[in-house]
């Protein structure tokens, strides 16, 4: 593997049983992505960007054809193993946030960390940066419930990041926020990208995240239409 | 399993009044299930002194051919005591009892009796007998309260008892109530009439004889006596046992219906969290956690309601059933009557085996009645479930 290929999809395909037919939601999908990148799956509603981007956070297999994340194909990988994977290396952004609502903002970004076994003090440390960096110290004992939308993301980037995983994963993470709030995030998104060097992928449609991307991966109809890298950004 | 044990805390505290509702009504069932095992054993652990005390003391000897439940051997059921048997007797290691038939005739009513004769000195057994001592010719005689209730007798009233000796005569003379006693142990009160042993011994031409002889309860089997049996704690409250036994099967329906009632609420608060829960077993899964750590963690949340409850429990039901205890459980009016051996007052008692028992019974039950919906959890699509769709 080359260190600097994360990920990789060789002749990916996924499809689903609709009734008495068959649905293919992901056709002959071949994609690499490096260290670094700020990557996003643009397309309309049904081209495939969750079913790939579920895949490649080991949510789902792919039917056929390979996708290989980290070294570990994903094909082969047994629950546990794609459990820990996740635990260990991927961090995700869900559109509506999937917060714990009983929890507090702490308690929800420290939730990964208590996953990791990580020690008590390390733990504190590690989730009071995460919320700094997020801008969010001030709420962390407040709950999801007292929040808006837009600081609600922000905790969800920060229980994504709090790993410092080498991969996050966000699935259209500024379909419920207002224009403000959609930059302010993504500004966020792309500051830990640089210092950080986390590799972003983001599933979208929303003008507001394609324009920060630095790689637009288009998806019609499960297949990939075009794939533009950026520079200079 | 401690990360689930966190979680699972976290959980419930969050889930703030659902979870204290469930928590209530298992703790409820926790203190009931006690409070009457509590009655029963106490109510055993009485009836049981009570019956030592003023009955059988540490074991009976019966004549051989003593058979309480059969009255056509009763005629034949007496011998006479050996030397060594009387020198036991003087030493208050043994109290002879002579039984016979008799009839007794209250207000001109005819009513059968077991007619019984006891030494008035005996100190064996707390019968109150030092009360059938002479003391003006008369044959004194005493009866126990549901006696008295059911003959209408009071003490200083004459009755005239019918007998037939041990050569088939028939004899009949008056006898004075000089006494009405208070047990709680009915085979010594309902129907029986006591005399003294040396009258009785004299009425029935058995000079010398006894029907049974009671032991001190410190002696107990003091060896064997030619022509009588030994009968022991175990074989003489066998009756009072196997009603025991019952009144436990019966507490069990009760410990049955409370616990399905308080499971009833622990399965529907599970089936319910696992259908409004998808998206949280999602995220989980996302963080992290494989389905099996899903399932472990929504068990333990269901059976910590246990652990809570049984601390909730532990808050209001200790002073509730020490306070039980302290003061008794008053029996209904007439319960006396019902021939059985009880207190006008039943004093619960409470063992640490009961208490530990319980709670580890609804421990395991709560745990399985947790994980059963859990196993949905394993049938889901961590993509669907992510983003709250229901399967």
């Amino acid at each position: 593997m080359n260190n600097s290929n994360l990920i990789t999809t060789r002749d990916l395909v996924k499809t689903f049983a609709m009734g008495d037919h068959e649905f293919t939601a992901l056709n002959e999908i071949n994609l690499v992505f490096k260290t670094g990148e700020f990557a996003g799956l643009i397309g309309p509603s049904g081209s495939g960007k969750t079913t790939l981007l579920n895949i490649l956070g080991s949510l789902d297999t792919p039917t056929r054809g390979e996708a290989v994340v980290l070294g570990q194909s994903i094909n082969e990988l047994t629950s546990k193993k794609m459990a820990n994977l996740r635990n260990h290396h991927l961090g995700f952004i869900f559109q509506t946030y999937n917060l714990l609502a009983v929890y507090t903002v702490y308690e929800n970004v420290e939730l990964p960390l208590l996953l990791l076994k990580m020690p008590a003090t390390e733990r504190k440390q590690t989730v009071l940066q995460s919320l700094e960096w997020v801008g969010l110290t001030n709420k962390m004992k407040s709950r999801p419930a007292q929040l808006s939308g837009g600081e609600c993301q922000r905790v969800s980037i920060a229980r994504a990041m709090v790993k410092t995983p080498k991969i996050v994963l966000a699935d259209e993470p500024t379909a419920n926020l207002d224009a403000k709030n959609s930059h302010n995030i993504l500004q966020t998104m792309e500051k830990l990208n640089r210092e950080l060097r986390t590799t972003f992928i983001f599933a979208t449609h929303d003008e507001k995240v394609i324009q920060y991307l630095r790689r637009k991966i288009s998806l019609n109809d499960g297949q990939v239409v075009s794939d533009e890298t950026i520079t200079g950004k | 399993m401690l990360l689930a044990l966190k979680l699972a805390y976290r959980n419930l505290m969050g889930a703030k009044l659902r979870t204290w509702l469930n928590v209530l009504v298992l703790s409820f069932s926790f203190v009931v299930i006690i409070w009457q095992k509590g009655i029963i054993n106490g109510w055993d652990q009485q009836a049981q002194r009570d019956t030592k005390d003023w009955e059988i003391g540490g074991g009976q000897y019966w004549q051989e051919d003593y058979d309480p439940y059969d009255p056509f051997v009763l005629e034949d059921s007496h011998a006479r005591l050996s030397d060594a048997t009387e020198r036991a007797v003087a030493k208050g290691k043994l109290a002879p009892i002579l039984i016979s038939q008799a009839t007794m005739y209250p207000e001109g009513r005819i009513q059968n009796i077991l007619l019984k004769g006891i030494d008035p000195n005996q100190q064996i057994i707390e019968l109150p007998s030092s009360n059938l001592v002479s003391k003006n010719g008369n044959i004194p005689a005493m009866i126990g309260r549901r006696n008295a209730k059911s003959s209408k007798l009071k003490i200083g009233d004459y009755v005239t008892i019918r007998w037939r000796d041990a050569k088939g005569a028939f004899d009949a003379e008056e006898v004075r109530i000089v006494h009405i006693f208070k047990t709680n142990v009915p085979t010594l009160d309902a129907g029986v009439l006591w005399i003294p042993l040396k009258k009785h011994q004299e009425m029935m031409n058995l000079s010398g004889e006894a029907t049974i002889l009671v032991t001190n309860q410190e002696t107990g089997f003091d060896g064997s006596i030619v022509g009588w049996d030994f009968k022991d704690h175990y074989f003489l409250l066998t009756e009072f046992r196997q009603m025991i036994e019952a009144k436990n099967a019966s507490g069990y329906v009760m410990f049955l219906i409370l616990m399905s009632l308080a499971m009833l609420a622990i399965f529907d608060t599970q089936v319910l969290s696992i259908f409004r829960r998808q998206k949280e077993i999602g995220t989980h899964i996302a963080l992290g956690m494989t389905q099996k750590q899903v399932i472990v963690l929504f068990t333990v949340e269901g059976a910590m309601h246990s652990v809570l409850a049984a601390i909730l429990a532990a808050v209001y039901g200790i002073p509730l059933l020490a306070y039980q205890a302290s003061v008794g459980w008053t029996m209904p009016a007439g319960t006396g009557d019902m021939g059985i051996t009880i207190a006008e007052k039943v004093y619960p008692a409470y063992s640490l085996g009961l208490v530990l028992g319980t709670t580890v019974i609804v421990l395991i039950v709560t745990t399985i009645v947790s994980f059963l919906p859990t196993r949905r959890i394993s049938k889901m699509r961590p993509t669907d479930a992510i983003r709250g769709k229901i399967q």
